[in-house]
């Protein structure tokens, strides 16, 4: 059903539901108001507030609605600092378990806020449903109003309805000599302060910055790019985030790059202030004996495997770049982007022993092992072989009480060393650091074959991030275009001027901004100081004045 | 301390004189007598010109501190408590000289001046010694993103004097009852007299070396030290007082409690409230905003209203350009993700949020004048619970202090 159309006495036909006529600007609703009118979206129609009919209109509704769309900032902005009264869960020192981790730490209330999800509350389904929410009312209600204000500050005439004039915050009434002389003064000192002037009838409608008013849709374009940027993350090959930690020396496989990139560390370095810097000295004196480090960075070197080598072992890499990859200077290639995140200094690498031969009283020989990459076996100076038995890199007892390792990573390392003494009998000795004791069938009888620890080797490990993040482009790009629209619609106002000639010689001057009043009366009292005009007045001075004056004489 | 430091530190006590004498004329112009010229229209007085000269060259010395501390320490001193705390005031008196060069308003001088003396104040409780920065910190990027960001909240910051400024010009604070209104810009005024309790307790009794050594016995069980630098009123778990001739505690805070911290609030909300009430009782037991209204005779609360979100408008777009932008950027390199989910991220997506809420509502809900000069108060708090709150009591990434 189409609605009824308005026709105006202008002439001018505005779809049902304009409350000013978007031609000659004639109040349409409250015709016989004095009050200012309200110029919002210049009193044009919008469908949100013309239709109500279908679901489609109700959720339109919905939507469009700028109070629905507060109340989710708002829920967004309260749910959002709940989340910071305790500590994320990506943020409880690693290894904890959550479940018990919130109500050993924070008793009842840290329960609570585990039960209620609101450990992992920025990742939660409603927490998405929200920022979806709002992604949907930023959208909706943008059109709702962008297509209205476009037409009718397209549409808008030169020459104004009087009620239109007088109804405005700024305006006033001058009589002058000569009307065309005044008019021309204005026009030519209003096109010196930048207005656009258009023409008609001998009236004048002087405008700038009217691009202004599109900001807030630009910036509403942006943020709804930047969601769907943040979306995409989800998507598959997007997104990597890996962690690594390479040794000295090690050649590894880079994480979440299918094989095709290697890094190797040459050397990892950390440094720290020096101390006898004068320009710290107050604050190092203050915490005696704290290290201040000043960087750490691994020196690198990235292969790809060449074309030839198949996928695994022993493939044959050839040399891209050699970079040192510190704090705030990560290793860029190929959408990748590998960043100095952690380090363990001195972490054990290779242990050296000494083996006698109680029969002789002589010295077997002595073997190095590295930790890393430990041998099958050692041939020592005397011919003989020492076997590994077992080596745990990371010591431990488990529940059920057996010998076993924690993780690969040499820490606590254990030896049982096998050797075949001159009976022919198996010999094994259990080494770790601090602990020494052979395996005997006899208490009494010693090995023929005494190990000693002779000494380690150490060496640093650089902890590696790796990043991929496709999506990147899409957040920068929404990003910019929300600042430049937020820049457009706040750094700049849209001011308009309306001079329009009476018959009995007289000219009305009214004006308009969306913001910044005492600017736009700065700028037009320096226009009617030059010119026989008068200036307008500010019709809130006059509602001030009602409602102060007798007070502040009390 | 080398002469550099030094020098950098006497240009901010020069610019705290300076802070101090605009307040003094900006006083003397609200209260001051008003001419009649020969025409018969009133004319005001000077001493509003000269408040504004003085924060003026006020400004001048404080970037002159600023930029003497950068080149002494090498790094812009934006990276720790103090040094952003001072900053914050610093751009919250040129975002005032700024707008005010426009409105041109001698009440909001009254209001704003003051604040900036008590932040700058706050911020010299903390160590003022220059650090070596962290790893993190070493980026063209920190001063990029951190001078945004107090220039963005600096600006938000008149907002706030302006709001104060509508508030205590428009509400009616006659009336003998308590209202949420009359509670409420009370409530600032107290907040803002702790404030200065706060920071005169502090200076006070460190200027005195007050330290009082206390034996308790910790979370864990184990026996302790520490050291009040303040009288204790609540000492700690199981406390005993260990340096003679010191105030012995009247109340014991159980182990779980940081019990000079404890105490130091239990000190500045107590003397803020002795402060208050003391300044109300002079004025005869009036409301401290009702004592201040009469001076803020003949201003235009729409004018008013009108520079609380201008400076908004200003700040918005900037705050969400170093706040958000910058800082993504910034994190992505230093900390290899744009965003994070720390506290301090989501408290500066919070202000966001905020403002843009304050902003819809002022333009499409029609909150203007009253509503919209209270939320320019909260959100101010929301910025300096960042600040003080985010920092010191929720840990996270930003916690460099």
């Amino acid at each position: 059903m189409k609605e009824k159309e308005i026709i105006c006495e202008c002439g001018h036909v505005n779809p049902y539901g304009t409350e000013v006529c978007g031609s000659c600007g004639k109040p349409l609703v409250q015709k016989d108001s004095d009050e200012l009118l309200n110029m919002r979206y210049e009193g044009a129609a919008r469908r949100s507030q013309t239709y109500n009919k279908s679901i489609i209109d109700k959720v339109w509704n919905f939507f469009s609605s700028v109070k629905v769309g507060i109340t989710i900032i708002v829920v967004i902005l309260i749910a959002s600092a709940f989340g910071t009264i305790f500590p994320q869960e990506l943020f409880i020192p690693p290894g904890q378990d959550a479940a018990t981790y919130y109500a050993e730490e924070h008793g009842w209330a840290g329960e609570l806020y585990y039960t209620l999800g609101f450990h992992n509350l920025y990742g939660s389904w409603w927490y998405m449903l929200l920022i979806t929410a709002l992604g949907i009312s930023i959208l909706i209600a943008s059109i709702d109003r962008f297509f209205p204000l476009y037409k009718a500050l397209k549409n808008q005439r030169v020459t104004r309805h009087e009620k239109f004039m007088s109804r405005q915050r700024i305006f006033g009434r001058s009589t002058v000599t000569d009307q065309d002389e005044t008019m021309n003064k204005a026009v030519s000192l209003l096109k010196k302060k930048r207005y656009k002037i258009f023409e008609e009838n001998g009236n004048v409608l002087a405008e700038k910055a009217r691009w202004a008013r599109w900001g807030p849709y630009v910036n509403h374009i942006g943020l709804i790019i930047f969601l769907v940027g943040a979306m995409l993350r989800f998507f598959p090959g997007m997104y990597v985030d890996a962690n690594m930690w390479v040794r000295e020396g090690e050649t590894v496989p880079i994480p979440g790059t299918s094989q095709d990139y290697y890094l190797e560390n040459l050397q990892f370095d950390v440094e720290l202030y020096d101390e006898d810097d004068e320009r710290f000295q107050g604050a190092m004196q203050a915490a005696p004996g704290a290290e201040h480090i000043e960087t750490f960075r691994t020196h690198s070197i990235l292969y790809m495997p060449t074309d030839e080598s198949t996928v695994g072992a022993g493939r044959e890499l050839e040399a891209i770049s050699e970079q040192e990859i510190e704090v705030n200077s990560p290793l860029y290639f190929d959408n990748y982007s590998v960043y100095q995140l952690d380090y363990k200094l001195n972490e054990l690498s290779a242990m050296s022993f000494d083996v006698e031969d109680r029969e002789t009283g002589e010295s077997a020989g002595s073997f190095t092992v590295d930790l890393n990459n430990p041998e099958d076996y050692y041939t020592l100076d005397n011919g003989e072989e020492v076997y590994i038995y077992d080596y745990f890199a990371n010591f431990i007892i488990n529940d059920a009480g057996e010998p076993t390792t924690e993780n690969n990573v040499p820490d606590n390392p254990a030896f049982i060393f096998e050797m075949t003494n001159e009976d022919g009998e198996e010999e094994l000795t259990f080494i770790r650091i601090q602990r020494n004791f052979e395996i005997r069938d006899d208490e009494d009888d010693p090995h023929q074959y005494a190990f000693t620890f002779a000494g380690i080797d150490t060496n640093h490990v650089t902890g590696l991030k790796v990043r991929k993040d496709l999506t990147l482009p899409f957040l920068i790009a929404g990003g910019s275009i929300f600042l430049l629209g937020l820049l457009q619609g706040s750094y700049w106002p849209h001011r308009r001027v309306w001079l329009q000639r009476e018959n009995d010689g007289e000219i009305l001057i009214a004006a308009h901004t969306n913001k910044n009043w005492e600017s736009i009366k700065k700028e037009i009292r320096s226009v009617t100081e030059q010119t026989e005009l008068s200036e307008p007045v500010d019709q809130t001075d006059e509602e001030y004045e009602k409602e102060y004056k007798e007070k502040d004489n009390l | 301390m080398n002469s550099l430091a030094e020098l950098s530190s006497n240009l901010l006590y020069i610019a705290f004189f300076f802070y101090f004498a605009a307040t003094v004329f900006y006083i003397l112009s609200v209260t001051g007598r008003q001419f009649r010229n020969k025409e018969g229209n009133v004319k005001k007085n000077r001493w509003g010109t000269w408040g504004y000269i003085a924060t003026v060259i006020g400004v001048v010395f404080a970037f002159g501190y600023f930029f003497t501390r950068w080149a002494a320490g090498g790094h812009p001193p934006v990276s720790n408590m103090f040094e952003y705390t001072a900053f914050l005031a610093i751009c919250f008196s040129l975002a005032f000289v700024v707008i005010n060069g426009i409105y041109k308003s001698n009440v909001l001088g009254l209001f704003t001046i003051p604040v900036i003396m008590l932040i700058i104040a706050y911020a010299s409780v903390f160590s003022t010694e220059i650090a070596p920065l962290v790893p993190s910190l070493q980026s063209n990027w920190l001063a990029i993103h951190v001078i945004t960001v107090a220039l963005a909240q600096g600006i938000l910051a008149v907002s706030f004097g302006a709001g104060l400024v509508y508030l205590v010009r428009t509400l009616d604070l006659s009336g003998k009852k308590m209202t949420k209104r009359t509670f409420g810009i009370e409530f600032i005024m107290y907040t803002l007299l702790t404030g200065l309790a706060f920071v005169i307790l502090t200076n006070v009794f460190e200027a005195t070396n007050y330290e009082a050594q206390f034996t308790y016995v910790n979370e864990q069980g184990e026996d302790a030290e520490k050291t009040y630098n303040l009288p204790a009123i609540i000492g700690p778990n199981e406390g005993v007082l260990e340096t003679e001739d010191r105030f012995s505690p009247l109340f014991y805070a159980p182990d779980w409690i940081i019990s000079e911290d404890l105490n130091t609030v239990v000190w500045s909300f107590g003397s803020g409230f002795l402060l208050y009430w003391v300044i109300r009782l002079i004025g005869r037991n009036r409301r401290i905003s009702a004592m201040l209204q009469p001076l803020l005779k003949g201003v235009k609360p729409q004018t008013v209203d009108e520079l609380s979100y201008r400076a908004i408008a200003i700040g918005f777009p900037l705050f969400a350009l170093g706040g958000l932008a910058f800082a993504m950027i910034y994190a992505q390199i230093a900390w290899t993700r744009f965003w994070g989910w720390d506290p301090k991220e989501v408290w500066a997506l919070i202000t966001f949020f905020f403002y843009a809420a304050y902003l819809h509502l002022r333009l499409s809900r029609n909150w203007i004048g009253e509503r919209s000069a209270w939320l320019a108060v909260i959100g101010f708090a929301i910025i300096m619970f960042n600040l003080i709150f985010v920092n010191l009591v929720i840990a996270g990434l930003h916690s460099y202090a």
